[in-house]
């Protein structure tokens, strides 16, 4: 099991900067930690081995650690709400139960944990209940019917503390034969609720220990409290027609369709109760009124007043620092690690963390000296998506997908047992809904060096971060002077961070971009930028990042691709930024636009080779085969023991291939298990697999821009892996240094 | 229905399996390991490694996300390849009742 872990509180820092490292120990009460250079996180025999170089920094030495713990749950808080039980009131809203059957789900809650005092509504296997605490006694009463999954309920609550009385109220909006889920009744309480003047939420209650729980699971839309015992009917009839001249006098009414790409959860009330939102419930919702007419939320945010909480929802872990460091001025700009330990690794323990940074090159407002020609841009947009992808834990069925028992290291042992974490944005909540927002304040265990997958190819199995510490080390092994620029930094910072570099080269799986990186990106490109595509299934799924929160984004698996989950239909919409959600192919911007080529395959138990194509004899390529008249190319490799494999793109001239893009090579022998993606497809084929269907395939690309720039593609995820075979002398090596040393060079290319 | 493992006529798949565990297969082996690889108890067997590239023994994910994962002490593998054999072995005579006597490599 996994002994220490942590996270950095920003992935890319530029010299000057300070980073903070927040480390959580399960046994002890110190670690020792260092600064390295990642040279190579694969530990595979059968490579160049692990490789990291120490970095003496103020940071070295042995430093204080505990167990620290992710608060995980989404809620919404209210802190200056007035003591609710002082008087009589009711509570309408309308929800939506993604696991009713789970106990002890809070709706509202206004709790003095510490006394036991106050009062908490909530649904508890299913069933609409009241918890209520005088400080003395805690009693609870319940409606006695359950709920349906994913149906719309209209719930009231009125309680009088007076008369120690309530009625509960679940009223569901469809109807069903058979199904008995409607209840209108009035209990006695034992005791009446204390008058607590405590912070007031919802989806969330206070708890002895200090952390927030109970949380619920699913869909709130429209909370109100109004003042006085009111009817079960007039949510519905408030909701329907306004709050006219005969509406009772509210305490609060929340409408959730207001500042929905905010944590802000506004308060139509008198009182103005405004609450915050923590730890990122998904929002831009289908509420209980929407009716399909309109699926954007800006154009009709009536119809979405709904927000998702889930009770494994996690923004920020807000991790004490462990370790801070501020970067010398004269660092170089590179992957870098904490390497943290808390013992020695053995059969039954790993004690030893490396926790993943980037240096930047300086800020573009700071003297930023005489910059190299290259930059890679590492896509952290990409670890994030994927950061602590649990398929392999909850998706039956990925040992299939794999064609090879699934592997559970340290780590992912780890991650079994702390689902609080947070998924990828390739896992389910716990309650089925896609996890929509990513954030990188929290560990992101298969972010790392030295961490070999359950998916990424038989061999060393690796993937994103890992899987670029390959070409990390081929361009160490090459002396090769570059700038390390990360996703969020295109993001933020646009064309003016890459407007000077000649050469930009990609990860392996530069998945995931914003718009602003999209459009920054294209822009240096179409400047006569020479972009080095690395990998594979690039530019696919478009993601907004939030606009105010740091270090977090958005995806909504809309429509089409490569899907763990579904967005709802109606749910296409990003909450952050307004834009409309899925792959940027969708919306006509597809990868061949960016990059010459676009996904074609996938599939993860063993890669393959390229075969020269007869576009390799055009004399435009000819720097790219200098010195390699091989017919047969990359038939060797770490990642599944061959350059072409895990995710595959090819030339389309439909969906934005430049014309003039020559195929050099063609990977070909695939597996039945690469198969081609459903995109791809409208009927489905019997003939998905690369030992069937001839379009299962790499296209090595290489292609000029009317700028005098040039692209070059390899179209696989796996060619990376190749790059250090027999002592990095290898066709695949060569290539890759033919085209870098032309593209280095500023004479333009021909454009015709 | 969906096809149901016939040891008549599956038999002959098992030494290709064993020549090599992870690979290209054919289209019968691969039509058994489908099979093979689904079990409807919502049970998962996994391959937990303690020693990266050296040291595999064998585990299980429960059906309930809740429950922990069960790690066998041994046998202890020092290839993946050979714990897909074992494995393999196992679900064969779960499937079929018969005992394949065969190690990974003689």
């Amino acid at each position: 099991m996994l002994k220490i872990l942590g996270y950095p509180d920003r992935y890319s820092v530029a010299p000057g900067e300070q980073i903070a490292f927040k480390v959580s120990l399960e046994e002890g009460t110190h670690f020792d930690a260092r600064i390295v250079r990642v040279i190579h996180g694969d530990a595979n025999p059968a490579g160049p081995g692990l490789k990291f170089r120490h970095v003496p920094s103020a940071a070295d030495g042995r430093h204080a650690g505990k167990p620290q713990r992710v608060d995980a749950g989404s809620y919404m808080a209210v802190e200056n709400a007035p003591a609710l039980a002082a008087k009589a009131f009711t509570f309408f809203a309308m929800i939506w139960p993604t696991l009713p059957e789970r106990r002890d789900q809070t709706l509202l809650a206004q709790w003095d944990a510490e006394a036991r005092s106050g009062l908490r509504i909530l649904v508890d296997e299913g069933r609409l209940a009241l918890v209520i605490g005088d400080g003395r006694g805690v009693a609870r009463i319940d409606g006695g019917k359950r709920m349906l999954t994913r149906q719309w309920y209209s719930v009231a609550v009125a309680i009088d503390p007076a008369a120690r009385r309530a009625t509960l109220g679940q009223n569901p909006v469809g109807q069903y034969a058979q199904v008995d889920d409607r209840i209108e009744i009035e209990l006695p309480l034992e005791i009446a609720p204390a008058a607590a003047r405590v912070p007031l939420l919802i989806a969330g209650c206070p708890q002895e220990d200090g952390t927030i729980g109970g949380h619920f699971d699913g869909k709130i839309d429209a909370p109100m409290l109004c003042e006085g015992l009111r009817a079960a009917d007039l949510h519905r009839t408030l909701l329907e027609a306004g709050p006219g001249s005969n509406a009772p006098k509210f305490i609060a009414r929340w409408d959730f369709s207001r500042e929905i790409e905010t944590t802000r959860a506004i308060d139509m009330g008198p009182l103005k109760l405004h609450g915050e939102l923590k730890q990122l419930p998904a929002r831009a919702m289908k509420g209980w009124n929407w009716t399909g007419e309109e699926h954007d939320w800006q154009r009709k945010p009536g119809h979405y007043g709904a927000i998702h909480f889930h009770h494994d929802d996690v923004y920020d872990a807000g991790w004490e620092t462990s370790v801070a460091l501020t970067i010398p001025e004269d660092m170089p700009s590179g992957p870098y690690a904490l390497h943290a330990t808390c013992g020695e690794s053995g059969p039954e323990a790993t004690r030893e963390s490396y926790i993943a940074f980037f240096v930047r090159p300086p800020r573009l407002s700071k003297p930023r000296g005489r910059r190299p020609g290259v930059a890679v841009l590492a896509p952290t947009c990409s670890y994030l998506a994927y950061a602590n992808h649990a398929e392999h834990i909850t998706a039956r069925g990925a040992e299939l997908q794999m064609g090879r028992l699934l592997t559970f290291g340290h780590i992912d042992l780890y991650m079994y047992d702390h689902p609080e974490l947070g998924g990828s944005l390739y896992d389910r909540h716990r309650d089925g809904s896609g996890v929509a927002y990513t954030s990188r304040l929290r560990p992101n265990l298969n972010c790392a060096p030295a961490y070999h997958s359950w998916l990424g190819g038989h061999g060393s199995a690796l993937y994103q971060y890992n899987a670029d510490t390959h070409l990390f080390d081929w361009l160490d092994h090459k002396g090769v002077d570059y700038d390390l620029i990360t996703d969020e930094d295109l993001h933020e910072d646009g064309l003016d961070l890459i407007r000077d570099y000649g050469v930009i080269l990609t990860g392996t799986h530069p998945e995931y971009h914003s718009t602003q990186m999209w459009d920054a990106m294209k822009a240096w490109i179409d400047r006569g930028g020479r972009l080095m595509y690395l990998g594979a299934n690039g530019w696919y799924w478009r993601i907004g990042f939030h606009q105010t929160l740091p270090g977090v984004f958005e995806l909504r698996r809309s429509e089409d691709g490569i899907r763990t989950w579904e967005a709802e239909p109606g749910e296409y919409y990003h909450s952050f930024n307004g834009e409309y959600g899925g792959l940027w192919r969708r919306i006509g911007r597809a990868p061949n636009v960016m990059a010459g080529v676009g996904f074609i395959a996938q599939g993860f138990d063993l890669s393959s080779y390229y075969r020269r194509a007869p576009d390799a004899d055009n004399p435009r390529a000819a720097f790219v085969f200098e010195g390699v008249t091989d017919e047969i190319i990359g038939d060797f490799g770490l990642v599944g023991g061959g350059a072409a494999g895990i995710e595959l793109d090819c030339i389309n001239t439909d969906l934005g291939s430049p014309p003039n893009m020559l195929r050099l090579a063609s990977s070909e022998g695939h597996t039945p298990m690469i198969m081609l993606v459903n995109e791809e497809f409208g009927v489905v084929p019997p003939n998905l697999g690369g030992d069937l269907n001839p379009r299962v395939k790499a296209d090595l690309a290489f292609g000029e821009t009317p700028a005098g720039g040039a692209i070059f593609s390899t179209s696989s995820i796996a060619w990376c892996g190749a790059l250090s075979h027999n002592g990095y002398d290898n066709n695949v090596s060569r290539i890759t240094w033919n085209v870098l040393q032309r593209f280095l060079n500023p004479k333009p290319f021909p454009t015709g | 229905m969906t096809y149901r493992i016939d040891p008549a006529t599956d038999r002959q798949y098992i030494e290709e399996f064993r020549r090599q565990p992870i690979g290209h297969h054919s289209p019968g082996l691969a039509r058994l390991l489908t099979v093979m690889r689904q079990d409807p108890t919502g049970r998962q067997v996994i391959l937990v490694c303690r020693r990266p590239f050296r040291e595999w023994v064998l585990g299980e994910m429960p059906a309930r996300r809740e429950d922990p994962v069960a790690i066998e002490d041994g046998p202890v593998f020092t290839s993946r390849e050979e714990a897909e054999w074992e494995v393999f072995r196992r679900r064969w005579q779960k499937l079929t009742g018969e005992a394949i006597n065969l190690p990974y490599r003689e």
